[in-house]
């Protein structure tokens, strides 16, 4: 049977999803960390906003920008030295943390800005009119008005570094792209390959429909 | 209470400037409801929003409670926002918190301890009737109830002053006649200085002790609200006196012409009751006192803040100098009278 995969495969597999897995939730966890309060500056730093500040956010904006217009698997080569330098080596899976995190921070960082932005602001005019202070409006009116949009951001976000990281896989990441290259295309095991596909696809249907459940969760408490 | 002097606000935009105000000064007395009405585009969101410094002025001053909000620093003026309530068109409640802890906002923000906070807003449901509703999400309550709610939460940190920027011109008449209502109980109760935004001159008649009409960015009237509708000295003020209480005289009987015999004369004249004298016999006492003849043609009578406010259509005949010494009789009394032919 060509689609019959023998159990040292299935080790295989399983041991590459956790992987994936893995490097999915540790990167999304750190880009947040990072792209969130990154994002917050995005939108408060603009004009007319709270913390209104032309220069950090053009800087900022152009940044993020740059970031955004390599295509990771430069991303990926060019971040050696600095995975490296962190890690000590640049790889397997936890090496792959790092240039996962850092592509993904700024895209987190226009997510984030982007369900910002959505808010009306009358909500933060009337937050200002009682005399709250910058954090205050970022703590009690944007993040947690946002808080349906900013979940489904997170579902997108963790669904990208899925593909990230099997980008990452093909120079030696780890998880399920070392998985489909080495044996699914090198080795021309095609049940493999097979496997892998069918894990992803679940996979990311799990995230979104996550994702999308929780989103509508608040929603339907807030109606 | 407050005192803004000099107040101009300058927008500018690529290519130009919008004056928004202009040059605009106006004082607010302590406890009084104050209105101030304009068309939209004239200026009166922006003014209102200076007097929290929601806007910043280009130039002027403003004094509320003896403090210049125009010279203070930024924590300052956060404290001082505090004691300056604000309700919305739009009510700007958040959706993500309960009705309880939308009027425990402010109370956060300002730091007052949960317990104590807690108790605050458990009096304010009462006070806007909504205590059945504390654990309900802003998203469930109508448009009435949700500026209930707006209400509770400006009046959280017991303000000196409460800022309604058209709180009633997104509910419908009835809605909007409860809303006034409880604004001036509160009014009253509270003894809280308040001052109303509007398009709308019904909010005006019913609520109001005081108003202003502003007009390109100018205050072109200001006054007594009684003293305004019975004898409005702009056209705007007239305009907006005219969509809640009809001064127009129907076309026909300005070209009315009868024959008259003899020495007779005839006079169409209008006269303005206010207050008291509404309640009195004015006219049938003239016609008893002077040999004059009076012709009712039309009238109408209404009531702003609960005081009588009417104006009747009349026309006088008789020989001049009996019209003359009839109508400065009424002016005597008190009345306002207006000649629209036959001088």
């Amino acid at each position: 049977m060509v689609f019959e995969i023998n159990a040292w495969y299935a080790d295989k597999l399983l041991l590459a999803t956790w992987e994936t897995l893995y490097m999915v939730i540790i990167s999304t966890f750190f880009s947040y960390l990072f792209g969130l309060p990154l994002g917050v500056i995005l939108v408060t730093t603009s004009d007319g906003h709270i913390l209104e500040n032309r220069g950090v956010n053009r800087v900022l904006g152009a940044v993020v920008n740059a970031t955004r217009s390599l295509p990771f698997i430069i991303f990926l080569i060019l971040l050696i030295p600095l995975t490296r330098l962190i890690v000590g080596t640049y790889i397997g899976t936890i090496a792959s943390i790092v240039p996962l995190t850092l592509a993904a921070i700024p895209f987190v960082a226009r997510l984030v800005e982007t369900s910002l932005k959505e808010i009306d602001w009358g909500l933060i005019e009337a937050a200002l009119s009682m005399g709250a202070n910058a954090w205050q409006v970022i703590s009690k009116v944007l993040i947690p008005e946002a808080k349906p949009s900013l979940i489904l951001g997170v579902a997108i976000t963790a669904i990208n570094l899925i593909g990230y990281s099997a980008m990452a896989g093909i120079v030696g990441g780890g998880g399920l792209g070392t998985l489909a290259y080495y044996y699914g295309y090198q080795r021309y095991e095609t049940p493999v390959m097979w496997a892998t596909v069918i894990v992803l696809i679940i996979m990311v249907q799990g995230i979104q429909m996550l994702g999308d459940t929780l989103a509508a969760k608040v929603i339907n408490k807030r109606r | 209470m407050i005192e803004i002097k000099g107040l101009t606000k300058i927008y500018h935009t690529p290519g130009q400037e919008i004056r928004a105000l202009d040059n605009v000064s106006l004082s607010v007395k302590k406890g009084e409801i104050f209105g101030i009405i304009g068309l939209s585009g004239a200026g009166k969101s922006t003014l209102v929003r200076c007097i929290n410094m929601l806007e910043k002025p280009t130039a002027g001053q403003i004094i509320v409670d003896g403090q210049d909000v125009t010279a203070l620093s930024s924590s300052e003026l956060r404290s001082a926002r505090q004691k300056i309530g604000m309700i919305f068109q739009h009510f700007n409640l958040l959706s993500s918190r309960t009705v309880f802890d939308n009027i425990m906002f402010p109370l956060e923000i300002a730091g007052v301890p949960r317990n104590e906070a807690s108790k605050r807003v458990k009096e304010l449901l009462e006070l806007v009737g909504l205590s059945d509703k504390a654990q309900v999400y802003p998203g469930q309550l109508s448009g009435g109830q949700k500026q209930r709610v707006g209400i509770a939460r400006a009046l959280a940190n017991e303000p000196k002053v409460l800022l309604s920027d058209e709180a009633t011109s997104a509910l419908d008449p009835q809605t909007t006649r409860s809303i006034l209502g409880l604004l001036k109980d509160i009014n009253q109760r509270l003894n809280i200085t308040i001052v109303m935004i509007t398009h709308d001159m019904n909010v005006i008649k019913e609520i109001c002790d005081r108003v202003a009409v502003i007009h390109d960015s100018k205050i072109v009237e200001v006054g007594d609200v009684l003293e305004i509708f019975s004898n409005p000295r702009t056209p705007v003020s007239r305009d907006f006196i005219n969509t809640v209480v009809n001064r127009d005289i129907p076309e026909e009987l300005l070209h009315r012409s009868k024959p008259l015999e003899g020495s007779m004369t005839a006079r169409l004249i209008r006269v303005t009751f206010i207050g008291e004298s509404a309640g009195d016999p004015v006219i049938s006492s003239m016609v008893k006192k002077y040999d004059v003849k009076a012709n009712i043609l039309y009238g109408n009578i209404d009531r702003i803040k609960g005081k009588p406010f009417g104006n009747l259509t009349l026309e006088l005949l008789g020989d001049p100098v009996s019209l003359d010494d009839a109508m400065n009789y009424l002016r005597d009394l008190g009345l306002e009278v207006e000649v629209f032919n036959g001088v």
